[in-house]
């Protein structure tokens, strides 16, 4: 019997198991022992950090975009449809479009983070983002014009994508209109849901004497409630009113609403074993990459650790040996300080961040892993 | 131990900081005026965080159940 592996959404996590899989199993998949399908409601796969430099015009969307079928080896079925059922009893799923259900032996969820605006009132309409690839064009066209006034960029969403953007972002922002001499017309303010700068208390007592040192205002405790676009203010449930001239937000984020309605996880989150990554209530479905709720960040670097560990573990189940890999909470993560320095972290389940001195180098190191990413996607890397 | 009904209850064990707190914010987020919010956390950080934020966001802290190995927030949405 041919035993068939669906895993849905080719962003990183699912691209990077894909190619993992056609790797770890090419005796079996030439056998036609095993399938392996990767999902995906879009033919291009889409790397999402191009999108920090977009706004400052130092790269384009399309820099981040390639086609799945370059991406992806072969030896993988590839389906460019969006999936609208999952029923986990029957193993099997439905598509929007006009491909016919597929039943699954194995299912990995790699479906990623969907932006909420609409959860804030006002918001969508007089926010911009960065964490897509419409508001990233479209806030490019804001900031390039923008010489003076109130910047205020304000985390509504937690868990989003990339804890570090938001901090990226401003500390980009404060050297790019240093270096233009706009600086002194340029107001920045950083807003951010708790007591502190950022969720990981080590990251934030690092980031807080940078933030301090460089002139960007800082308002914690700050849960939007509501945006006014006529009057050009954002509102918090603590109560506090903030004036802007531009507004970048980083929205609400959830996961698909497949998932809840799946019973997979409130919010679109899938409900795991933060080691295993298997699914808490249902038989023979994994999640990684954002999806996954197991408490590190989403970040690019962890769904490509956990598609090693899920590729570890679909192998010895598949060839019937007991499955011990385990994910153990590694993330590692770039920082820009900066337009030309950046720093860096690495850190997991047991051992804390430490955030290395900025530097130019480390700059240069994030550049070049965009670059090389698209090694990555391919398994090579 | 308290005898306090809630109206929702989010249990956040099990989750690293800041998650217990945001997730008690997500909840306040969608409740009513009045409405009773239970949150179970076996996060250390949490005794200090909720608290600081309830006070702050003008909420109120009606009580705190300690257990053996988590707490029990209950929060009211004011
Ligand atoms: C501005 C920005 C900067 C970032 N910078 C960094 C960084 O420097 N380092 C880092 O590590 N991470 C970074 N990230 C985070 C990183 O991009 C994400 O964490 C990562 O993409 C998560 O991978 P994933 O595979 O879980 O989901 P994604 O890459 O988002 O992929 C999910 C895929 O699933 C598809 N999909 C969803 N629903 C369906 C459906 N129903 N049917 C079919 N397909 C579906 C989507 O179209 C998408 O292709 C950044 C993110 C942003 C927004």
């Amino acid at each position: 019997m041919t035993e068939h592996v669906v895993i849905v959404g080719g962003g990183t996590g699912g691209t990077v198991l894909a190619n993992d899989l056609a790797d770890r199993l090419e005796p079996e998949l030439d056998a036609g022992d095993v399938r392996v399908t990767l999902v995906n409601d879009d033919p291009d796969h889409v790397y999402k950090p191009v999108w920090l430099y977009v706004p400052f015009g130092q790269r384009e969307p399309d820099d981040g975009r390639r086609s799945l079928d370059d991406l992806v080896d072969d030896a993988i079925e590839l389906k460019i449809d969006r999936m609208s059922d999952i029923d986990t009893e029957s193993q099997r799923l439905q598509f929007r479009g006009s491909s016919p259900s597929v039943d699954y032996d194995y299912l990995v969820l790699a479906t990623g983070s969907t932006l909420e605006p609409d959860r804030i009132p006002g918001l969508a309409e007089a926010g911009h983002d960065y964490y897509s690839e419409s508001g990233a064009t479209a806030l490019r066209k804001e900031l390039l014009e923008f010489t003076e006034g109130k910047l205020v960029l304000s985390v509504i969403g937690a868990p989003h994508m990339c804890p570090a953007a938001p901090l990226e972002f401003v500390f980009m922002a404060d050297d790019w209109f240093r270096e233009r001499g706009l600086r002194e017309d340029v107001d920045i303010t950083y807003t951010y849901p708790i007591q502190r700068v950022h969720g990981n208390p080590h990251i934030a007592e690092w980031a807080q004497p940078i933030m301090e040192d460089r002139g960007i205002n800082v308002e914690t405790f700050f849960n939007a409630e509501s945006v006014d676009p006529k009057a050009e203010t954002i509102t918090s449930m603590e109560g506090t009113d903030l004036d802007y001239d531009l507004l970048v937000t980083i929205p609400p984020h959830a996961g698909i609403d497949l998932i809840e309605e799946a019973g997979l996880g409130d919010d679109g989150w899938v409900e795991v074993d933060k080691r295993t990554l298997e699914a808490e209530v249902a038989e023979n479905v994994y999640a990684l990459g954002d999806t996954a709720d197991t408490g590190v960040p989403n970040a690019g670097s962890v769904a490509h650790y956990q598609a090693g560990v899920v590729g570890q573990r679909l192998a010895s189940e598949i060839r019937e040996r007991p499955a011990t890999a385990t994910y153990d909470g590694k993330t590692l993560c770039f920082i820009e300080t900066g337009m030309d320095a950046a720093s860096f972290v690495e850190f997991d389940y047991e051992n804390p961040p430490s955030p290395a001195p900025p530097s130019e180098k480390l700059h240069w190191s994030k550049l070049a892993y965009n670059e090389s990413y698209w090694l990555t996607a391919r398994g090579l890397l | 131990m308290t005898d306090i009904e809630p109206d929702a209850t989010v249990d956040a064990r099990g989750a690293a900081c800041p998650g217990p707190l945001m997730d008690l914010i997500g909840k306040i987020r969608s409740a009513e005026s009045g409405d009773v919010i239970r949150l179970l956390s076996d996060n250390n950080q949490s005794l200090t965080d909720v608290p600081e934020w309830v006070e702050e966001a003008g909420n109120e802290l009606l009580a705190l159940d300690e257990h053996d190995d988590y707490n029990a927030f209950y929060v009211e949405k004011v």
